[in-house]
C-alpha cells in the first residue's frame, strides 16, 4: 500500500526554485541589450577639432569598465553588476544586468595617446583628438566622483 | 562615495521646457522595505526632487544638456533631458522614513515598510 505523503510547502519551494532560476540567469552575465539593440546607446560628435563619443552607464563602477581604441574604433567593454535583487523578491525589473561591448566606428583615425575618458554621474565621456592612430592603446577611465 | 538625500517637502512644480524621460527601475522587495532603484544618468543629488504625498511617490531630476552647445553629430542614438516617474505606493510603506541616496548615476530609495505589514514568525507551542 501506498502512504501518499502531502507536503503542502513543496509547490511554494518550486515556484521559488523556478523563480530563483529564472531572476539568477537575468543578473548572471546575460548580455544587456537595449531596445535600440545595442547597449549602451552612444552619441558621437565633432567640436574644437576633436571628436566626443558619450554613452550613459549608470550603475557602472569604473573598475567594471574597459575603453580601448584603436585606429578608428572606439571599443566600450564591461559589466554591470547588481546584487540588491539577492535575498528579495522582484516586483519590477526594467534595467537588466551584465555584460556589455559596443564597438563604434569613428569616421576617421584618432590620435590614441590623447584620448581621454571620465565616467562621472553614470556618464561617460570620452574625447579623441584627431591624429593618425598606430596600435591598440588600452585608456584608463578616470573616475570622478559624484556631487555631494 | 554617496551623497545622503532626505524627502523634502512639497515644492514648486518645475515649468522648464525641454524633453522629459521616464527612468528605468527596478522595483525589490525585502521583509522589511522596498527598494525603488531608478537609472538617472546625468544627474546629481542636488538635482533629484523625491516626493511622498497621499501614496504617491514622485521623482523628479533635472539635468543638465549634453553637449552644452552647438556640435555636429555623427552619431546620435538617445536624447538627454529631464527624468520623471511617479509610483503609486501602498500604505505598507511608511512614508516619514523614506531615504534615497545617489551614486554612480543611480537613484537608490528605500521605503522601509510600516511594522504591522513586516512578516512576523509565529512561535507554535504544543498543547498538552
Amino acid at each position: 500500500m501506498d502512504i501518499h505523503r502531502t507536503n503542502v510547502w513543496r509547490p511554494l519551494s518550486r515556484l521559488r526554485a523556478e523563480l530563483d532560476r529564472q531572476f539568477g540567469d537575468w543578473f548572471d552575465n546575460v548580455p544587456l541589450v537595449s531596445s535600440a539593440g545595442q547597449y549602451p546607446a552612444v552619441n558621437v560628435w565633432e567640436a574644437d577639432d576633436q571628436l566626443f563619443a558619450e554613452a550613459e552607464l549608470p550603475g557602472v563602477a569604473p573598475d567594471d569598465l574597459d575603453v580601448s581604441v584603436v585606429n578608428n574604433e572606439l571599443t566600450i567593454k564591461g559589466v554591470r553588476q547588481e546584487r540588491l535583487a539577492e535575498g528579495a523578491t522582484v516586483h519590477r525589473n526594467e534595467r537588466g544586468a551584465g555584460a556589455f561591448t559596443r564597438v563604434i566606428p569613428l569616421p576617421y583615425e584618432v590620435d590614441p595617446n590623447g584620448v581621454q575618458a571620465t565616467l562621472r554621474d553614470g556618464v561617460l565621456l570620452v574625447s579623441l583628438p584627431k591624429h593618425e592612430a598606430a596600435k591598440p592603446r588600452k585608456i584608463r577611465v578616470a573616475a570622478t566622483g559624484a556631487t555631494g | 562615495m554617496t551623497a545622503q538625500m532626505t524627502v523634502e517637502p512639497a515644492a514648486a512644480e518645475s515649468t522648464r521646457t525641454g524633453r522629459v524621460y521616464r527612468p528605468l527601475v527596478d522595483i525589490l522587495e525585502r521583509a522589511d522595505e522596498l527598494l525603488i532603484v531608478a537609472d538617472l544618468p546625468g544627474a546629481s543629488a542636488d538635482s533629484i526632487e523625491v516626493r511622498f504625498e497621499n501614496g504617491e511617490l514622485w521623482i523628479h531630476a533635472r539635468v543638465a544638456p549634453r553637449p552644452g552647445r552647438e556640435v555636429a553629430y555623427v552619431r546620435q542614438e538617445y536624447g538627454v533631458g529631464d527624468f520623471q516617474r511617479v509610483f503609486q505606493v501602498s500604505e505598507t510603506v511608511d512614508g516619514n522614513r523614506i531615504t534615497a541616496s545617489y551614486d554612480h548615476g543611480v537613484l537608490t530609495l528605500h521605503l522601509p515598510k510600516v511594522e504591522a505589514a513586516k512578516p512576523r514568525k509565529i512561535d507554535v507551542r504544543s498543547g498538552r
